[in-house]
């Protein structure tokens, strides 16, 4: 089924980025600007696809949704959500007018994502404009495809440098029956220690979230298998869950506040917490920890390095340095990539890293 | 096989300049070039195309490997990967005039990292030694492909090898976190982290089923996942594959994600259970496996909700195993259902599509219209949960002209699945096999991006030359054999 779908205006933008090409005239891809802030900042003539919307084939028992790149995320989760179904990665918004195309080049994902996968781990197919003005389908509807080299997952993260995104096919899941929250009051080392304990146990564990006062744990799962599990964990149960989570994922949460640097660490879930000078706050059950303080890039970086990981400096800082630099056989392996897919360089030029 | 030469992909290269640089590199046992010795690697998992290497090279150390790769480079010469050979698209098919790099003597677990559920091993590792060696931890690793005793870890990652439990635990890409690679350059690279992400392009996903064709996998960091406190299977019977079909999406709509979700025809049935005797209902035209796991309680409250779906969809007969042992046996049927084919057929040939579950009928329809035109019979074993088919034709090798007709009608069910909405190959590879079908999935500027995307890593195309994607003369030449509504595909292109 489709819902929503408004003109399709692939044929204008695609006819946009020839031109560009043509002129070699950088773009600036825009959806709903609500992560304008994240990464490096590109200036060129601004692409607008939040007009290219509409959810075009909904399949509940296929598990498939596809989905036009201007599409607001909240629609798409809406139609979801009437169906008993969602998008896994639990997608922060970061602004309403957040959209399907933006949370794809972004890849970023909420507090499930270490049971439920992060974006890139949903999208199976993807139609795009590449850098030469060519339109190109890769991927498809279907959970299980090898043909080709996965260019549709590559997207992910690509931050609107190897193409324009039109459309995306993401793989949805439907809602667990029942979600429990228990918290107790504990150490940052501790609350580190016990959610990698947890996440060990085959129990049916959703969220792992550490907010300088207490360690929040979230199951879903059947009606039984929660119970059991808040019998196991002990603790008290949280009124008002969903709003926590939600808080978290959007950054609402009290610990966001405050205008020092937001950094987003990425390590080996068990990590020791790090000692850096300001406060942390540890999501994705110990993968992901959110560092807002002054500490030097380099000492971070490092620091997230020694962890099995990388840091990216999310708000408030150097944009210019927003990710963790590259080896440079890999940044070679990049730059041919970028080089393969937008030969000009026009689409988001310098968005992810300067060379890029 | 004629039809697969490799008139597009000629090297010219030296023997003896080859071999003795390679002598400087690699010890005496770790060189093969005297025909006797190559024949052991004529062939992957697919028998049917063979071709001996000019050289085979198996190293022992990440430094020989990378020795290998820049002689190579240098003396332009292609290097095909191979693991453990058990693929099934010729993805390891040598090149004539190619090193044949084994991997094979990288055999270790390097390390399991318990507090951060992760493993790290080399790529000769068996896929089901890594969940042997993490089972002490009550941890494993969740793909399981039918070869799982016997297929390597290095070629899971280049295959994207997926399995029985693909819908709820994923694929191999789902489910790897850090590779070592080395470049045709001989270099060593690092993708992906001990984290979840890593910074820039997603190369980790890119590099996770490109047949070999990018680089070659030195070293695999998995996740590991914590092994379910109990599984459950059941087995339902239905007098009508439809009505199987149904019943799949059922439990699907009422929000729950099987472990593992199959389907068997009757012809896979009746020859599983000659094989193993699994107790199947050898009278039923369908039988559906459907395993959940998870702690104790969620498994209990989903099993009785998947009878009754199972039971209100139709089913003839709905039996839950009564043990572990049970278990076992219903799945061994299963698992057994290639060689089990292989018992009543000289020879099976395996097609691996993937459709939208919805076109299931559409497409069974199609292969029973196309068995009786082409006179082969076909056996249909379905991840029914994912939607991947596996067809298997039953032929003759010996029958002159046979293979060439089972070919032929192999392609076919491949263009059907394409035409529902699907894929040509779920989980096995385009290889050397579907090379052609390749033509009919995607479109000359697509091509035109994976030869572009090839180049960025391999621009002499020294890796694993003439597989996974075709050549636009390929094309040509095969769409000019498969004309569609009049139409002539990548009509850019002289005919030859």
């Amino acid at each position: 089924m489709g819902l929503n779908i408004n003109e399709d205006i692939s044929q204008s933008l695609q006819e946009r980025v020839s031109a560009a090409m043509n002129s070699k005239t950088a773009l600036k891809i825009v959806g709903g600007n609500s992560k304008a802030f994240y990464g490096r900042e590109t200036d060129g003539e601004i692409l607008n696809v939040s007009g290219h919307s509409g959810i075009l084939n909904y399949e509940p028992t296929e598990l498939v949704a596809t989905v036009r790149a201007g599409t607001k995320l909240s629609e798409l989760q809406q139609a979801l959500s009437a169906q008993g179904q969602m998008l896994p990665f639990e997608p922060p918004h970061l602004g309403e007018s957040a959209t399907v195309g933006g949370t794809v080049a972004t890849n970023l994902s909420g507090p499930r994502r270490p049971f439920g996968g992060a974006v890139r781990d949903h999208v199976l197919g993807v139609k795009i404009i590449n850098g030469k003005g060519e339109i190109l389908h890769f991927g498809g509807e279907v959970m299980k495809n090898v043909a080709g080299y996965d260019l549709s997952r590559l997207m992910a993260g690509a931050m609107g440098t190897l193409g324009v995104l039109l459309e995306v096919s993401f793989k949805v899941n439907p809602v667990a029956e029942n979600e429990l929250t228990l918290y107790r009051n504990c150490s940052i080392d501790t609350a580190i220690t016990t959610m990698n304990e947890w996440a060990s146990r085959p129990y049916p564990i959703s969220g792992g979230v550490f907010d300088g006062e207490n360690l929040y744990i979230r199951f879903s799962g059947s009606e039984n298998a929660v119970e059991a599990a808040r019998k196991k964990f002990g603790g008290d149960e949280l009124e008002d869950a969903n709003n926590f989570w939600l808080r978290i994922k959007e950054q609402q949460h009290a610990f966001f506040g405050g205008d020092a640097p937001l950094w987003r660490l990425s390590l080996a879930p068990a990590s020791p917490h790090i000692l850096l000078p300001g406060k942390t706050l540890v999501d994705w059950a110990g993968a992901q920890r959110w560092y807002k303080g002054e500490a030097n890039a380099d000492d971070i970086r490092q620091a997230a390095q020694k962890s099995g990981g990388h840091a990216v400096m999310f708000r408030g800082g150097d944009r210019d340095q927003a990710f963790q630099p590259l080896d440079p056989v890999v940044m070679r392996l990049h730059k041919n990539l970028k080089q393969a897919m937008d030969p000009n360089g026009i689409l988001n030029p310098g968005r992810l890293y300067a060379q890029l | 096989m004629s039809s697969h030469s490799h008139h597009e992909t000629e090297f010219h290269t030296h023997r003896d300049t080859l071999v003795n640089a390679l002598r400087k590199v690699l010890a005496d046992d770790a060189l093969l070039y005297q025909s006797e010795d190559l024949s052991p690697y004529e062939c992957d998992g697919l028998s049917a195309y063979r071709q001996l290497p000019m050289v085979v090279a198996i190293p022992t150390t990440i430094a020989q490997v990378q020795d290998v790769m820049r002689i190579c480079n240098q003396l332009n010469v292609p290097v095909v990967a191979r693991g453990a050979g058990t693929g099934l698209s010729g993805g390891a098919l040598p090149h004539a005039q190619g090193v044949l790099l084994s991997l094979a003597r990288f055999k270790s677990i390097l390390n399991i990292d318990t507090d951060n559920r992760s493993a790290t091993v080399q790529p000769g590792v068996r896929n089901l030694a890594i969940s042997e060696a993490a089972a002490k931890y009550r941890l494993y690793y969740a793909p399981d492909p039918s070869s799982q005793i016997a297929c390597s870890i290095g070629g899971n990652v280049a295959e994207n090898s997926g399995g029985v439990h693909c819908l709820k635990y994923g694929l191999t890409v789902h489910n790897i976190l850090q590779l070592k690679v080395v470049t045709i350059e001989g270099e060593l690279i690092t993708i992906g982290s001990n984290a979840l992400d890593a910074p820039g392009y997603d190369l980790l996903a890119l590099m996770t089923g490109s047949e070999g064709m990018l680089g070659v996998i030195v070293e695999v960091t998995v996740k590991l996942l914590p092994t379910p406190e109990r599984a459950q299977v059941l087995l339902a019977a239905f007098d009508d594959v439809v009505k199987a079909g149904s019943a799949v999406g059922n439990i699907i709509s009422a929000g729950i994600i099987p472990a593992g979700l199959e389907m068997m025809d009757k012809l896979s049935i009746q020859a599983a259970e000659d094989f193993v005797h699994a107790g199947y209902p050898t009278d039923a035209a369908a039988i559906l496996l459907c395993e959940v796991d998870g702690t104790n309680e969620e498994v209990s409250d989903h099993i009785s909700a998947v009878r009754e779906i199972l039971q209100s969809s139709g089913a003839t007969e709905v039996r839950t195993a009564k043990d572990d042992a049970e278990r076992a046996t219903f799945w061994k049927g299963r698992k057994a259902a290639f060689p089990a084919i292989g018992r009543i057929s000289p020879d099976y040939y395996c097609m691996d599509g993937t459709i939208p579950r919805k076109h299931l009928p559409t497409v069974l329809k199609g292969i029973e219209d196309l068995s009786s035109e082409y006179g082969l019979a076909v056996a249909n074993v379905f991840h029914a949960g994912d939607g991947n088919l596996h067809p298997l034709i039953l032929y003759n090798a010996n029958v002159e002209g046979e293979l060439e007709r089972t070919e032929e009608f192999g392609g076919k069910i491949l263009e059907l699945c394409v035409e529902v909405g699907g894929t040509i190959t779920g989980e096995h590879g385009v290889g050397m096999e579907k090379i052609n079908q390749m033509c009919v999935q995607f479109e000359t500027a697509e091509l035109e991006q994976f030869h572009a995307v090839k180049h960025a890593f391999d621009a002499k195309g020294l890796l694993n030359p003439g597989k996974a994607v075709p050549t636009l003369h390929r094309c040509a030449e095969f769409g000019a054999m498969h004309v569609h509504h009049g139409e002539l595909p990548f009509p850019e292109l002289e005919r030859f």
